[in-house]
């Protein structure tokens, strides 16, 4: 009766420090999902105004294209794979029988859980050599001259791009704490919902990765 | 109940206070006058939602408020009601909206006869530029701007060879002439507004806005900054005097040319170092306007943003360390290239260093000079032979090429 | 029934310090964001006193010359826009309020709920920091725009603008914080039998104020990150060619106008942020003390989400003379008097709810009419200002800083007046004293009119604001620097007596009447908890369940002239017809 009432692990929130007392909704899970629902429309109105304010700049007479580094298209692969391997850890996690809607009450098999998280430490790797990629070509720029400040094309690149880059740090930061999690209890269970936002969270980064990069580079 | 007195009493006073309010538009001097038209239009449409709801609520606290045994009403919607009520709010939307617009598109439309002019915008003073008798403006690039050249007038551009410069804060204008103000600012945003035309525009660095307007009547207005630019935004004033077409005119041809300014500061930095007083108070003055000092130090005595320079060369300040100086040559120079040094008390630190050749800073003391009846005690200031004269010291001088009253 | 239940053994804090400093319950987060509003709302107001003592009786204070004079005007604006207005209702109000009006324990994040708060009172740090800096604060206008924020010229280029943009970064992602706390609370931890169409208009309100937050703040972010760009890393975002004092900077080819787009894309729908809480605070009131349900409540919904969608395309009509396209005044004139037309509606519902009411005339009440007598008249001076042609004079006068102080510092703080005085009992458990709520109200509603109407005719006159004084102007009789001395006087009034309301909150929560759990009779659910002040976790054992929506007041047949949410019988008409 009483562990009804402090409902444990469904009943803890995404960090996992209190318990949150959703009284006929059980299952964090869609309070998890909506939740990154509105960030995501957060960071979509954020990219957004951003490429609008490019693409008004653009039009104004002293526009100097970016060169475009073969680097570029590299972490842009790292970047697919790093989302395609979440995508993976979500099926795996799935198919052991974690699903993300799952009843945790019901005790689980934990089969392949060695594998699941092997993807989970790949997809986290990924992202961050995509993120030391960017850096790299960063670097490459000021080097060949195009300063922050020197062209207005120059300064949205970084931005954009700086922005973008940042947003990904933060997700690996739920990344590494979810992993840690994994590893020191030795199940997925209770990471099970931050690898699912996590995995939403990659796809849309991806994919203003890669809007953002057609817009930088279509001109 | 004491509340609904007051919502009654407040409709009345508001009304009363409308009617009687001694503070109104100025009489309007341009064509503007069906702005006027449109905002009382929108006075009376609003005018009579506010007092009929003000009233309407004064009305329901008195008959409604709480008596024992008496009960609320248990109604959550009237459809019928509530659609009535979209209904009346929409016509008195077109009420306002229709006339707002017709009138706005006039705004929008500059008639083909006007004349066109500029407006220059600086931190804190206003420049003009007319196009000489080809009409046509000369192309100009901020990048041109120099202390030579203060509205950067393209001087490979034929066009601009006649413009007419005012670099001083008096326009004119003829009357019933319409004209299209085209405008822009050097550094930040400002806004020309003169109350009496009703119309105005920001004037933005790095694009061109206008307005367009025909001055009705004769007069001096002033010209007020509209948008905030900074600490001297309060005093960046000028003045637009509408005079007959005549005066205007003559007005206007007596104004240099960007050809005539081109020539005579060739000239002047070519002679400045043996200049004549004369020539030398005169060159101060022109730096004094192109640079933007008289936008914070006045010459009539006014306190701006910094001290006036009217009897300021000699005089005795204080500066904020207690410490007593006697304005001399050496402290106007040093208060030029280093404000912050010695700083006069009772003046906020906002001046910037400028960075003057000694030629430009011997002009600007000599016309600092020639403002003060005050002789400093010890004269260390070169050159000796700028003893202020008493006769037009506490006057500008005026040259035939200066442009300010 | 155990106490662990009660005060949440495992959960529930135990030490001073996570009970009421380190606290993740709402209710204790809400009064941490309200005081912290409060206070800075209160040296706001001290600041904007300075201005007027300027104003109304030039060179009276040596101190406020024009550097010192823009400096508290922008912190006076952005302080009293942002860190209170829109943390109190949003952090304050609807942390306290949206878990007991929909029925949860709490909300649905409480560690985030606590981050957010800290981020806030972080950045409200940030920000007051830059009055410690050399330099000072900006000076720039709190809409900070370019090029004059970050050129010497404005006060506070040194250090103050980076520390004020910093803050305000600062702040965006404590609001987002909060802002997806409160919207995936109501849409997830809604207890049984309390569906959307059932919430009260407070919840309404601050929900749609919040989905706007979440939308409308990024462009602030944006533009202001773009800013500090421009001034520490010299870019050119929105700097063009500029020579500054006769020197040449290196910018080139940037757009001011660009910015005043990005901020007032975010600006405009923020005076609607702070604006629905209070529509929606200001029904329940006038329902709870006329006991007669809202007139229309599911208009008034839609109209609340139609004012939420349509203030996201207006926002050029803070625009109208910065040099933009002028066909575009056409389209944003148009949205702007049509977003009128919602509104307007919400205002006849309100009056139509006192009509055939048994209206209580007690304090909350009181202010609840205030706010509406007041945001008629800031609402229709909103017309002139929106009616394109009619702006052009008006604009950049004082007519525009009347207008928007009726319709956002006058109307707002009635309704949070109103509010405080309404749900003081049941925060503390204690009555405000009543004699003192009235003198307050009298004293502000009536010196407020005092302030700001006259000032309409200033602007009319073609007085234009932000202007340190007005030397010698020929055209501004000298019976307008009596009017401002007037004004001035007026406003020391109000302002002191404000000082009384501190003293009541204060006074009444050691002294001030106890309070019974439901004294004004309301049928929402958070007069319903079983201890008052509400415990952790709010309802003790059992969620309570929900039958009705949350204004059956005066029902027909029911002697009680109030039945609450949690009440099955009776049936009210709307419930049998499936309206509910």
């Amino acid at each position: 009766m009483k562990t009804q009432i402090h409902s444990l692990e469904d009943g803890r929130s995404l960090t996992g420090k209190s318990s949150h007392w959703l009284g006929p909704q059980q299952d964090p899970l869609p309070s998890a999902r909506t939740a990154l629902f509105f960030f995501l429309g957060v960071l979509t109105v954020v990219f957004g105004l951003l490429s609008i304010a490019y693409r008004m700049r653009m039009s104004l007479g002293d526009w100097q294209p970016l060169s475009d580094p073969w680097q570029l298209w590299l972490n842009t692969a790292m970047l697919f794979f790093s989302s395609g391997v979440f995508e993976l850890t979500r099926q795996r996690l799935r198919q052991a029988g974690i699903s993300a809607a799952h009843d945790p009450r019901v005790n689980s098999p934990q089969a392949n859980s060695h594998q699941v998280r092997s993807l989970l430490l790949l997809a986290g790797v990924l992202a961050i050599t995509f993120l030391i990629g960017q850096l790299w070509v960063w670097q490459l720029l000021m080097a060949q001259g195009y300063y922050l400040s020197a062209n207005p094309a120059n300064s949205f690149f970084y931005l954009i791009t700086g922005l973008h880059g940042l947003h990904l740090l933060g997700g690996l930061v739920v990344w590494l704490y979810s992993y840690r999690k994994v590893c020191r209890v030795g199940s997925l269970e209770v990471s099970r919902i931050s690898i699912e936002l996590c995995c939403h969270y990659w796809h849309f980064l991806l994919l203003v990765w890669l809007l953002m990069l057609a817009l930088l580079l279509r001109t | 109940m004491a509340l609904a007195i007051a919502l009654i009493l407040l409709v009345i006073a508001s009304v009363l206070f409308q009617i009687y309010s001694p503070w109104w538009f100025t009489p309007v001097a341009s064509n503007w006058g069906n702005i006027d038209d449109t905002f009382i239009i929108t006075g009376l449409v609003t005018g009579i939602f506010f007092i009929g709801i003000n009233l309407f609520i004064a009305y329901a606290i008195i008959r409604f408020r709480h008596k024992p045994g008496h009960k609320a009403d248990y109604q959550p919607e009237n459809k019928k009601l509530e659609w009535t009520l979209i209904g009346l709010t929409s016509v008195g939307i077109i009420a306002m909206l229709a006339p707002g617009l017709l009138v706005y598109s006039e705004f929008v439309s500059v008639p083909e006869d006007a004349e066109t002019f500029e407006v220059v915008g600086q931190q804190w003073q206003w420049s003009f530029r007319f196009p000489g008798d080809d009409g046509q403006l000369g192309s100009s690039d901020a990048r041109l701007i120099s202390p030579d050249n203060p509205l950067g007038v393209n001087p490979d551009d034929p066009r601009g060879q006649d413009d007419r410069l005012v670099l001083s804060n008096e326009l004119h204008l003829a009357i019933d002439q319409p004209v299209k103000a085209l405008m822009r600012s050097k550094d930040v945003l400002h806004n020309f507004y003169v109350p009496q035309f009703r119309v105005k525009m920001d004037m933005v660095p790095g694009q061109v806005s206008y307005i367009w307007f025909t001055p009705i009547r004769t007069g001096r207005f002033e010209i007020l900054c509209a948008e905030l630019c900074g600490l001297g935004h309060y005093n960046m004033r000028g003045h637009v005097s509408v005079e007959s077409a005549k005066q205007y005119q003559a007005w206007l041809t007596a104004l240099p040319t960007f050809a005539q300014l081109q020539q005579r500061n060739q000239q002047q930095t070519q002679t400045l170092s043996d200049a004549t007083p004369e020539t030398l108070i005169s060159a101060g003055a022109q730096l004094a306007q192109a640079q933007g000092c008289l936008g914070c130090h006045s010459i009539d005595g006014n306190k701006g943003v910094g001290p006036s320079w009217l009897n300021l060369y000699g005089s005795q300040e204080t500066l904020i360390d207690g410490q007593q100086i006697r304005v001399d040559a050496d402290y106007l120079i040093e208060s030029i290239l280093n404000p912050a040094e010695q700083l006069v008390r009772g003046y906020s630190p906002s001046m910037p260093p400028y960075r003057f050749n000694s030629a430009q800073l011997q002009a600007l003391v000599a016309y600092m000079q020639s403002l003060s009846t005050l002789k400093p005690p010890l004269s260390t200031s070169p050159p000796e032979a700028l003893e202020p004269t008493t006769s037009d010291s506490a006057h500008t001088k005026i040259d035939k090429g200066a442009t300010y009253e | 029934m155990s106490d662990s239940i009660i005060s949440g053994a495992e959960h529930g804090p135990q030490s001073f310090w996570t009970r009421y400093v380190w606290s993740q319950d709402h209710k204790v987060i809400a009064i941490q964001y309200s005081i912290t509003a409060i206070f800075v709302g209160l040296i706001a107001l001290v600041l904007s006193l300075l201005m007027r003592m300027q104003l109304g009786f030039p060179g009276s204070l040596e101190f406020m010359d024009a550097a010192a004079y823009y400096q508290a005007m922008t912190m006076h604006g952005m302080i009293m826009v942002i860190y209170l207005l829109t943390a109190l209702f949003l952090g304050g109000f609807g942390n306290y309020l949206i878990p007991l009006m929909i029925g949860a324990r709490d909300m649905v994040f409480p560690y985030l709920n606590m981050l957010s708060y800290w981020t806030y009172l972080l950045a409200v740090i940030v920000l007051l920091s830059s009055f410690f800096v050399p330099g000072g604060p900006t000076g720039a206008g709190w809409t900070l725009y370019p090029p004059q924020a970050i050129l010497p010229g404005t006060p506070g280029t040194d250090w103050g603008i980076v520390l004020m943009l910093v803050s305000l970064v600062i702040f965006i992602v404590a609001t987002t914080m909060g802002g997806l706390n409160y919207v995936t609370t109501i849409l997830q931890a809604r207890t049984k039998g309390m569906t959307l169409m059932r919430m009260p208009l407070t919840v309404w309100g601050i929900f749609i104020a919040t989905i706007m937050a979440l939308l409308a703040f990024p462009a602030l972010f944006v533009s202001g990150v773009m800013m500090l760009c421009d001034k520490l890393l010299h870019t050119s975002f929105f700097m063009p060619s500029i020579v500054s004092m006769g020197e040449s900077l290196g910018y080139q080819g940037g757009s001011p106008v660009l910015f005043q787009h990005l901020f007032w894309f975010f600006g405009h729908p923020e005076v609607y942020i702070v604006a629905l809480p209070a529509f929606g605070i200001v029904s329940d009131l006038l329902s709870v003390h006329a006991r007669k349900n809202i007139f229309g409540f599911r208009m008034m919904v839609w109209a609340l989400v139609s004012i939420g969608v349509l203030s996201f395309v207006v926002w050029a009509h803070h625009m109208y003379v910065s040099g933009m396209n002028p066909y575009f005044g056409f389209f944003f004139a148009i949205t702007t008097l049509v977003i009128a037309a919602p509104t307007a509606i919400k205002v006849y519902n309100w009056v139509l709810t006192l009509w055939r009411g048994d209206i209580h005339l007690r304090v909350p009440m009181l202010f609840a009419i205030g706010f509406i007598s007041t945001f008629v008249i800031g609402g229709l001076t909103g017309l002139f200002l929106g009616n394109v042609i009619v702006d052009i004079p008006l604009s950049d006068t004082y007519f525009v800083v009347a207008h928007f102080h009726m319709v956002m510092g006058v109307s707002p703080i009635m309704v949070i007046f109103a509010a405080i005085y309404h749900w003081y009992p049941k925060v503390t458990g204690r009555m405000l004293h009543d004699g003192l709520g009235k003198i307050h109200f009298w004293v502000t509603f009536l010196g407020t009119y005092a302030i700001y109407f006259p000032m309409h005719y200033l602007g009319i006159l073609g007085m234009p604001r932000r202007y340190f004084a007005y030397p010698n102007y020929e055209f501004i009789p000298a019976s307008a620097q009596d009017l401002n001395a007037f004004i001035t006087v007026a406003a020391l009034v109000v302002g002191a007596f404000q000082l009384l309301f501190i003293f009541n909150l204060i006074y009444s929560y050691w002294r001030g009447q106890p309070a019974p759990s439901n004294p004004w009779g309301a049928t929402s659910l958070e007069w319903q908890t079983p201890q008052t002040p509400p415990a952790h976790g709010n309802w003790g054992e059992q969620l309570p369940q929900v039958y009705r929506w949350a204004y059956d007041y005066s029902l027909p047949g029911v002697e009680q002239d109030f039945v609450p949410q949690t009440t099955e019988q009776p049936i009210s008409d709307q419930a049998r017809e499936g309206h509910k």
